[in-house]
């Protein structure tokens, strides 16, 4: 079964989490840091929120992402 | 030294230029540049992970740049108050443009949100500048709850309609103390000069620079058009009056 509606990205040994609105399966034990580094995003000039709470970057190391997790991860872009 | 406070920082250029919509970032960074400009916003978005790494921050030197993060693009007090949030966790900067929008169509603030969500942030010590209509009521009260300067659009965002209602600028001028920052809907250089006439403490703007045909050159435009504007407000106009007053002396006539 897929936490999320629709089709599940879940391998052996995953999870399934929304990241930025989309489903991504992670190894279990991904922490925050780890899934940036999977991704390849530096941790500086960006903002990472776990169900919808803000993650500050001293904890990136020890948050570990669980089933069913929301993290959106941001940056700043140009505007007005 | 003619210097703009807000809050406990200070600015010598009383012009602050978005980032957005300029044809490449090369001329986004020549735009800045030729501004003069001290402070740029910058808007908070998810971080694209099917595109290439390149960053905005990538041309922006924060050593030369004060980042002014705004909630562009919220609907609701909640959103704007997140976002507010997400970009001080970001960049490690209070100080914040707080947007919240009401209509799609027009882009004016939903003042009541806006107040809700100044209320908040202030709580919480950001530097609240928010973006609202050119309401002096509602400008005292934003005043009121703690915002450091507040923002009353010249026109709506994008419009390049220039002031609409100087009047009422003058009034909000004379209603609150904190710095007032004429903000959107500029086109030319001779709108940018009115608002500074007017007694505006700044001037922010980004359509008007970054969708002119040469916004290098229009960046120094608005620049000169802010100096002119608030040199001529500080050294006080002549009155207008209907008739003519001759400028060479009467006496002396052959």
């Amino acid at each position: 079964m897929s936490t999320f509606e629709g089709q599940g990205a879940r391998g052996k040994g995953q999870v399934e989490i929304m990241l930025n609105g989309k489903i991504r399966g992670i190894s279990v034990d991904t922490t925050v840091l780890g899934l940036l580094s999977e991704l390849d995003i530096k941790p500086q000039g960006i903002a990472v929120e776990l169900n919808l709470e803000i993650v500050p970057k001293s904890r990136f190391g020890e948050m570990i992402l669980k089933d069913g997790d929301k993290i959106e991860i941001v940056r700043m872009v140009g505007g007005g | 030294m003619d210097i703009l406070k807000i809050a406990n920082r200070e600015f010598k250029s009383r012009l602050m230029v978005g980032t957005g919509k300029y044809p490449t970032n090369e001329i986004m960074v020549k735009a800045l540049e030729e501004s003069g400009a001290e402070v740029v916003t910058v808007a908070v978005r998810r971080i694209n992970l099917d595109r290439s790494k390149e960053s905005l921050l990538d041309y922006i030197d924060l050593k030369k740049y004060t980042l002014l993060p705004n909630t562009a693009g919220c609907y609701t007090a909640q959103d704007a108050i997140r976002t507010a949030r997400l970009a001080r966790e970001a960049m490690g900067t209070e100080i914040v443009k707080l947007e919240v929008i009401g209509d799609e169509k027009t882009l004016f603030p939903d003042n009541e949100a806006l107040l809700e969500a100044a209320k908040v942030l202030v709580k919480e010590g950001f530097i609240v500048l928010p973006y609202t209509n050119d309401d002096p009521i509602m400008a005292k009260k934003l005043e009121d709850v703690g915002c450091a300067a507040v923002m009353p659009l010249a026109a709506p965002i994008g419009s390049g309609l220039g002031i609409r209602n100087p009047y009422n600028i003058r009034i909000i001028l004379e209603t609150i103390k904190v710095p007032v920052i004429v903000d959107a809907g500029v086109g030319t250089a001779s709108d940018a000069a009115i608002a500074m006439e007017l007694g505006c403490d700044g001037l922010l703007m980004n359509t008007g620079i970054a969708g002119a045909k040469d916004p290098v050159n229009m960046a120094r435009a608005m620049r000169l058009a802010v100096e002119a504007g608030r040199l001529a407000y500080v050294s006080g106009r002549i009155p207008k009056k209907l008739y003519a007053t001759a400028s060479s002396p009467i006496e002396g006539m052959i």
